[in-house]
């Protein structure tokens, strides 16, 4: 069995992880579409779990593949709950963006 | 280059390509599936890591589960016009510029930290199935049952939430 880690050092999966990682935050930050940014918040929660599923082959411990479907499951939960918000304001102001979500500003 | 070698740096692309196509396409729901893209590419990688557990797992869930939400909601919403307009331009250099700078302390921290622990080359299996189950139910055995709290409030919540408010009698 051919272990990757031995032919791809840990320090590319660092540096994936840390790109993946930063074009989530910049999703968050360059969009208005709620939905979108709920897609970035994904995006981000996988290249940490991508991370620890990384380190977890490198130190040869299974927590870390445990905490990821924690983490899977979490993420789960939030999306459900978070999309189930998005459709209750679209009811009532139709329009997910979030630019219009300033009611509690005024 | 070895034939893994190659497999990593197509799927590194793949992902980084398709999640920036994410944040940049202007319909949702071509942002969805790119995202598709990249969730696909994640599981490759985990499959590249032996852990074919999780591979599985993600596949069901994030390709699976979480995009049929997604996808559904943006039809639901009926968001698939290009209807969104885009922040304004100082806001979006803004973004940009921030991004970039956390990018570059991200990549610059993980590249100059030495690596306090040697590789364990163990070649136990530990992504399977049989020897995740064991961990799973050997030591995380009580998060593993608060998880499913965790879910059947989450379905409540989402019940609660999206049910339509009785109209009140004047």
């Amino acid at each position: 069995m051919l272990a990757i880690l031995d032919v791809v050092s840990i320090k590319y999966y660092l540096i994936l992880s840390a790109f993946l990682f930063t074009i989530g935050v910049f999703g968050v930050l360059f969009r208005r579409n709620a939905i979108t940014i709920f897609m970035c918040v994904e995006l981000m929660l996988n290249s940490v779990n991508l991370l620890l599923v990384a380190f977890s082959t490198y130190h040869h411990d299974a927590s870390g593949q445990v905490f990821v479907f924690f983490v899977m499951a979490v993420a789960a939960a939030e999306v459900a709950v978070g999309l189930a918000i998005l459709v209750t304001i679209f009811r009532n102001i139709h329009s997910v963006d979030i630019d219009d979500l300033k009611a509690l500003k005024n | 280059m070895s034939l893994v070698e190659i497999t990593f740096l197509i799927l590194s692309v793949i992902a980084i390509g398709s999640a920036l196509m994410t944040v940049l396409s202007k319909n949702p729901i071509h942002s969805a599936i790119y995202l598709l893209i990249c969730f696909s590419s994640i599981a490759g990688h985990y499959l590249l890591l032996n852990a074919q557990f999780l591979f599985i797992v993600h596949i069901i869930v994030y390709s699976g589960a979480i995009m049929v939400l997604f996808l559904t909601t943006l039809m639901l919403l009926n968001l698939n016009e290009e209807t969104e307009q885009h922040k304004p331009a100082m806001a979006r250099l803004g973004a940009l510029v921030a991004a970039i700078i956390l990018g570059l302390v991200l990549v610059a921290a993980v590249s100059k930290t030495a690596t306090l622990m040697p590789m364990n080359n163990n070649t136990v299996d530990i992504g399977s199935i049989k020897a995740l189950g064991k961990v799973l139910m050997d030591e995380y055995f009580y998060p593993f049952e608060f998880i499913s709290i965790l879910l059947l409030s989450a379905m409540v919540g989402v019940v609660l939430l999206t049910k339509k408010e009785k109209t009140t009698v004047a």
